[in-house]
């Protein structure tokens, strides 16, 4: 009975627990609106907690903006409009993947310049090792060599 | 070159780099924090927003055309905008610079109890608890304080407390030489 009565408690203050956690609850006329608004609160970027996106932060930017696009979604804009509207006020900085232009070239291209330099630092190691490898034997080792060679055919 | 030499100028070209990036970050400059803006140079985003004081009248940007004016974003939540309180009523009452406010996501009566206590800065301050102007301004925290020329154009923002070394550098240019606005 004891155990029964601590059982339901438990059980009590979990759910009391769950009902805490806020949970935003939002309806929309259609599972591709609910895709949209999904896809864009995880493509933007919260400008509070810079590290996250719309979706994870629980700033109350984040919260506003999450509201404005919720907006614009039930108002039928498109995800191409709704990321030039956050564009527009809040720059580049807001999208979690920066547009390829003359200022985000270096961050896109960086990486492969890197590679290419990396690389072909490599090629030139293994070159020079080898080139020295062949030219290490000096002419006093390739004559006695040559005499052992022909020692052995002698002997044969 | 000593081949023992390429590392240690390897060492000191990345020290010197450092070393200037980190001075950057330090002025502001590169600091990871401030986004710039999108709005130096265009038109202010317009809106229309009840007056905290008499939510009968409409606080518009468009009101103040013809003036060289500051726009400002604060709320009693935010400890900075306590911070520069004090020197917006000094650049309101002795400069005689018209501001606007702009009172965000806040409780009309903890905000209208502020000013009570530390006196009003304010020709007009718009409420705006949805964040509607806010956002169209394109604003990411508080305070920020934004200058707009005769013409409705948006020429500065300051991120951060405004003070009299911020007002030197970024504002004061924008106003006539005794202090009062132009």
């Amino acid at each position: 009975m004891i155990r029964r009565t601590l059982f339901v408690g438990l059980l009590g203050l979990l759910l009391a627990c769950a009902a805490q956690a806020k949970v935003e609850v939002l309806e929309f006329e259609s599972p591709e609106h609910e895709e949209r608004y999904n896809n864009l609160i995880a493509e933007l970027r919260c400008l509070v907690c810079q590290n996250q996106n719309l979706a994870d932060s629980n700033a109350e930017l984040a919260v506003d903006l999450r509201r404005k696009t919720y907006e614009m979604v039930s108002k039928d804009k498109s995800e191409k409009e709704i990321a030039a509207f956050m564009v527009d006020r809040y720059g580049d900085f807001v999208l979690y993947r920066p547009p390829l232009n003359s200022s985000t070239l270096l961050l896109w291209i960086g990486p492969f310049i890197i590679l290419l330099i990396g690389v072909s630092l490599l090629i030139r190691t293994i070159r020079r090792r080898r080139a020295e490898q062949g030219v290490n034997v000096d002419d006093a080792s390739l004559k006695a060599a040559a005499s052992l060679l022909d020692s052995d055919k002698r002997d044969a | 070159m000593n081949r023992a030499m390429v590392p240690l100028v390897g060492f000191l070209a990345l020290a010197g780099l450092f070393w200037f990036v980190l001075g950057k970050m330090n002025e502001g400059e590169y600091n990871p924090r401030d986004v710039p803006t999108q709005f130096i140079g265009r038109a202010a985003p317009e809106f229309a927003l009840p007056d905290l004081l008499d939510p009968s009248q409409t606080v518009s940007p468009s009101n103040m055309a013809g003036k060289v004016w500051l726009l400002n974003v604060w709320g009693t939540w935010c400890p900075e905008c306590w911070k520069e309180h004090e020197y917006l009523i000094h650049l309101a009452k002795r400069k005689k610079v018209p501001i606007v406010g702009i009172n965000w996501r806040d409780d009309a009566d903890e905000a209208k109890a502020m000013l009570a206590r530390m006196g009003n800065p304010f020709l007009k301050i718009a409420f705006d608890p949805n964040s509607n102007a806010v956002i169209d301004w394109g604003v990411y925290g508080a305070p920020e304080t934004f200058l707009i020329d005769a013409e409705g154009i948006v020429r500065v923002k300051h991120t951060g407390a405004m003070n009299s070394r911020v007002w030197d550098e970024k504002f004061k240019s924008y106003f006539v030489i005794d202090g009062s606005a132009s």
